[in-house]
């Protein structure tokens, strides 16, 4: 054979025991990658996760921009996520290039990031409803997100693309009578996800699927390093909205949401009940938020960085994300690195698939909160 | 919505109603009648009764009624009535196009969405039609490694499985059974046995890895459902002592079977969820685990085909729920009897009064029998459709054990309460009731 077959598969004879299944990148249940499964009747007896379909280069394509005009293509990483994934790279060039933000900007940018970890969530929560099954769950959430997204347009200006952290602050400022219409919002919000408890996390069915399966132990989510819900799922407490707070984290009353049982259930409850708690940081930043000053530090024209690194880190809705910025004097960075959680969690992965049943993989798969585009980048 | 959805102006109506007169009346006079004409001057018509049979007769028809409905009446007790339309294929079908609909527009509105709208103008009530055109319209893509005369036929057999159980369920009184045969429960049982044959055959002649996995999956499911659904029905039969679904539906004349035997109501009902791979039980058809289970490979009409034959078996296992539980066509008379003065003094329109013998054409048992059966189907299929915007779906290991364990357990618990009320004289010769 002449023709070299891809990395992973193998031609099968007809007896073999094993069967592989190459689940995507053309699959419903796939997401933009390929899981090569191995399959033994309704055991799965290896994952061989395979991403890199969505490689667009981001890191690199940073290298040949300035610290403003990386803003848009920055956050496509995650459109869903935007806001949380520009805000590690707009703290890092703050401290590069030694600007401080006004007060209420601070809490604007506080209150875009939550309002961001709500949207994306709903989006996991509806695909992750989906793939078991269960279609209210899908189109609830799909529909709740217009609640959200609404209030960001008026916010930002854009749906979901919004580019609007900024290094220095935020874009602009807040519209006219914005608080009253979000409180309001946030509000019914908080209403509307409180009803996804009873017909979905409350269903029998449910909890008999996704309980018990994948179970991810403390001592293996520290060793694997995984991070966010998933972590917070198996019982460790680290939050970098309370471990590192940034911005007006610290001034602002929350708590974070631990589960101990590291079971594909806990994972998927952990992101709701964050969503529950960042209701309650947004009326809380709304409170403290002061009512009038500017929202953005003028900067020079074509900023230049020192010659020194950064590292700073946000928690998005996957889990903690960094950005590591090197720079040389230069107005564009020397190096950008992005740390994301969606990577972080794909590594377990094939730790936790081993050894269950074919119809887990996708309670499994998804309650990893893992976004394909990110882990690419 | 209505700044969307085009407005109705009585203008455009008009022009649309006028455009089309016009057309037929063109068409008619330059191809309709140098036809007729071309027909009379070249073709030898018969004679019948002593009078020529020409294309013009059916006009007269038209205007006689009392020549059209002997006609319509004798058309209407034939064999191929039966099969083709009332009691078997069209009616089915009528109302599984009706399931389609109702399923679409309830689960929107659980959904909070509004689901078909604007196919058809009136909440997208052509819609299936739409789908339909274009499942017909598309390509029938055949796998180039698969068992490719197996492949073809599954679809057919399906369907024909289906339209085979359909002609078993009786519809209303007096006879209106495509197939009424004396062990119909028997051959119910046989008919829903072939089901895991060909739903096997077809995933694996596809060739592929998915619809094997999904046909594998429904062969357990379809058979490990298959015993508890038997059993059951047994609880009936031994109060019955009858197999024939007609006799059944005339023992239930003053209560239906649900009443005294619910279990088995229950038992029967989560079964056929599972014979018909409904949610929470649709894993054959997994689509985040396996694409579209063992119809992953069907494309177009042969889809379309598979889906004609699954709706057709919801409707066939929510009319027999209905014919062995709740009673068949029994239910208080709301049909309105027909006028007698139709009867006696004929119809009068305008100056013309014609009599027309042979009415009515239905008896008002038989309308009001339909019309129970159809109300009772309906709501069955109403519980049938509700679970799937409300659970997600469950596991094949859980699935087996709940068939094997609890399902089987609970039949036989059925089974002897049918026992005890025959033994403590409730039922049968010489019983209470």
């Amino acid at each position: 054979m002449s023709k070299q077959l891809p990395p992973g598969l193998a031609v099968e004879s007809v007896d073999e025991r094993i069967m592989t299944l190459n689940v995507g990148p053309q699959h419903p249940g796939s997401g933009h990658m390929r899981l090569i499964i191995k399959i033994d009747g309704d055991y799965i007896v290896s994952c061989d996760p395979d991403p890199g379909y969505v490689h667009r280069g981001e890191e690199k394509m940073a290298e040949y921009r300035n610290y403003i005009t990386n803003i848009p293509h920055l956050e496509r990483p995650v459109i869903h996520d935007s806001c949380n994934v520009l805000y590690p790279y707009c703290l890092g060039v703050e401290d590069l290039l030694g600007i401080e933000v006004p007060e209420r900007a601070k809490y604007v940018r506080v209150i875009a990031s939550e309002l961001n970890r709500c949207v994306y969530t709903l989006y996991w929560l509806a695909i992750y409803g989906i793939f078991l099954g269960h279609s209210t769950m899908f189109m609830w959430p799909a529909g709740d997100r217009e609640l959200l997204i609404d209030l960001l347009e008026k916010m930002t200006g854009a749906r979901v693309t919004h580019a609007y952290f900024v290094p220095g602050g935020t874009r602009n400022d807040l519209p006219a009578n914005f608080e009253d219409v979000c409180l309001r919002q946030v509000n019914y919000f908080e209403k509307r996800i409180r009803e996804y408890g009873p017909i979905f996390y409350d269903n029998p069915i449910l909890i008999a699927r996704t309980q018990d399966a994948g179970i991810l132990s403390r001592e293996d989510a520290i060793r694997l390093g995984t991070t966010g819900s998933v972590l917070r799922a198996s019982g460790v407490d680290f939050d970098i909205r309370k471990k590192e707070p940034y911005d007006a984290y610290e001034e602002l009353d929350f708590q974070t949401n631990v589960l101990k049982e590291g079971d594909s259930y806990a994972r998927s409850k952990v992101p709701w009940l964050d969503m529950l708690e960042s209701c309650r940081i947004i009326r809380d930043a709304l409170a403290k938020m002061p009512k009038s000053g500017s929202v953005r530090v003028k900067l020079k024209p074509n900023p230049k960085g020192g010659d020194e690194s950064v590292y700073r880190r946000v928690e998005s809705g996957r889990g903690s994300l960094g950005c590591h910025i090197v720079s040389n004097n230069k107005p564009e960075p020397y190096r950008l690195k992005l740390s994301v959680g969606s990577f972080r969690n794909l590594i377990c992965m094939p730790h936790l698939l081993k050894g269950e049943k074919l119809g887990n993989m996708p309670a499994v798969y998804w309650s990893l909160n893992y976004w394909p585009v990110e882990a690419d980048r | 919505m209505s700044i969307i959805a085009p407005k109705f102006r009585l203008g455009y109506f008009l022009k649309y109603v006028l455009d089309n007169v016009f057309w037929i009346i063109v068409l008619l006079t330059l191809v309709g009648l140098p036809l007729v004409q071309i027909m009379l001057f070249y073709i030898d018509l018969p004679i019948v009764n002593g009078e020529l049979v020409n294309p013009f007769l059916a006009l007269t028809w038209l205007a006689d009624p009392s020549r059209t409905l002997p006609l319509i009446k004798a058309l209407m007790f034939t064999d191929i009535f039966r099969i083709a339309a009332f009691p078997g294929f069209g009616f089915a079908a009528l109302l599984a196009a009706g399931t389609i609909f109702v399923e679409r527009k309830m689960l929107a509105k659980l959904q909070l969405r509004v689901g078909p709208f604007y196919c058809g103008k009136v909440e997208g009530i052509l819609q299936l039609m739409a789908d339909g055109l274009k499942l017909i319209s598309k390509e029938i893509i055949i796998p180039a490694k698969s068992d490719k005369p197996i492949f073809i036929a599954a679809p057919l057999l399906f369907v024909g499985a289906a339209a085979a159980f359909v002609a078993l369920i009786p519809v209303a009184p007096g006879g209106w059974v495509v197939a009424d045969v004396d062990i119909g429960l028997i051959a119910v049982f046989a008919v829903i046995g072939f089901f895991p044959i060909i739903t096997i055959l077809s995933a694996w002649s596809a060739n592929s890895k998915f619809p094997f996995i999904g046909g594998i999956r429904a062969l357990h499911q379809m058979v490990s459902f298959e015993i508890p659904l038997i059993l059951s029905l047994l609880g009936v039969v031994i109060l019955t002592g009858t197999l024939n679904l007609t006799e059944i539906i005339e023992s239930q004349s003053s209560f239906p079977w649900i009443i005294f035997l619910p279990v088995g109501a229950i038992v029967f009902f989560i079964c056929a969820l599972a014979e018909l791979e409904r949610i929470p039980f649709d894993l054959p058809e997994a689509e985040s685990e396996i694409v579209a289970g063992w119809l992953t490979e069907f494309s177009g009409m042969m889809y379309g085909l598979v889906q004609l034959g699954s709706y057709l078996k919801l409707y066939a296992f929510a009319a027999l729920f209905v014919v062995i539980f709740l009673g068949g066509w029994h239910g208080p008379m709301i049909w309105p009897p027909f006028p007698e003065e139709i009867i006696t003094e004929g119809i009068t329109a305008g100056p013309i009064t014609a009599k027309i013998p042979g009415l009515p054409v239905f008896s008002q048992e038989m309308l009001n029998g339909v019309l129970w059966f159809v109300i009772k189907t309906v709501s069955v299929i109403f519980f049938i459709l509700l679970p799937r915007g409300v659970f997600p779906r469950i596991r094949i290991d859980m699935l087996l054990k709940i068939g094997w364990y609890k399902l089987i357990g609970l039949a036989f618990v059925n089974i002897f309460i049918a026992l005890t009320l025959l033994y403590a004289g409730v039922f049968g010769p010489g019983g209470i009731l």
